[in-house]
């Protein structure tokens, strides 16, 4: 069996920190503990947003050496997370992409790919393999 | 050579999302080529791509053919039969949640 730190891992960023902690937890029930998941979601005050410091938080807990896979919901969580790649910087920026999925399905698709010790490249595309054209 | 070995699906919603990741994941354990398909003549799916699987829709009472190729292809069609006769190893008190 693969070990959870050999594999891509997986963020999971939603306005809702309901969304976000859902969609987790069907990552862990369907597809298991191969892969390291870790979501965030809400502003701080406790509405509903994102922020960049936790979806950089969660990028560090859910990160491998083979990259990390961010899925998102709307507008702004792609902004905030493309600030956090962006101020993480190099060398890890380079592997760290965000998925142009759905969250909840592009979730469960990348986790299952990464499951099996696919490249972060294969994971984001079986994500991405969900997308209308 | 190709191995090709059949199964009934008993699971209640078919081939769904949560059986679909485990046979998924477990057809990537190997290194054979594995296709599945739900007639003998196809068309045939690549049984390692979790997208296709779950697109295949394979519904309760369907039987599900799967051929593998490769060095290990006895051992994975076998051991892919057998999960999808296990019922993929749920209780049918979960399948709901499937």
């Amino acid at each position: 069996m693969t070990e959870a730190s050999g594999n891509v891992g997986i963020v999971i960023v939603s306005h809702s920190p309901l969304v976000a902690e859902g969609t987790a937890d069907m990552v862990r029930q369907m597809v298991g503990d191969e892969v390291r998941v870790a979501w965030c979601g809400g502003d701080p005050a406790g509405g509903l947003g994102t922020s960049v410091e936790a979806i950089m938080q969660a990028i560090d807990r859910a990160w491998t050496d083979a990259g990390v896979a961010i899925l998102v919901d709307l507008g702004g969580a792609e902004t905030n997370s493309e600030m956090a790649v962006e101020m993480i910087g190099e060398p890890r920026a380079g592997r760290i992409a965000i998925c142009n999925a759905p969250i909840v399905e592009g979730a469960v698709m990348a986790a299952t790919e990464a499951s099996g010790g696919a490249p972060l490249s294969a994971v984001v595309a079986t994500a991405q393999e969900l997308s209308p054209l | 050579m190709t191995v090709q070995q059949h199964a009934l699906i008993t699971h209640q919603v078919g081939l769904h999302a949560r059986p679909s990741v485990k046979f998924t994941k477990l057809a990537k354990t190997f290194a054979s080529r594995i296709e599945i398909a739900t007639a003998e003549d196809g068309p045939w799916i690549d049984a390692k791509s979790i997208v296709k699987v779950m697109a295949m829709k394979v519904p309760e009472g369907a039987t599900l053919f799967i051929r593998a190729d490769g060095d290990d292809e006895t051992l994975a069609a076998s051991a892919l039969a057998a999960l999808v006769a296990r019922d993929f190893d749920e209780d049918a008190k979960h399948a709901g949640a499937a």
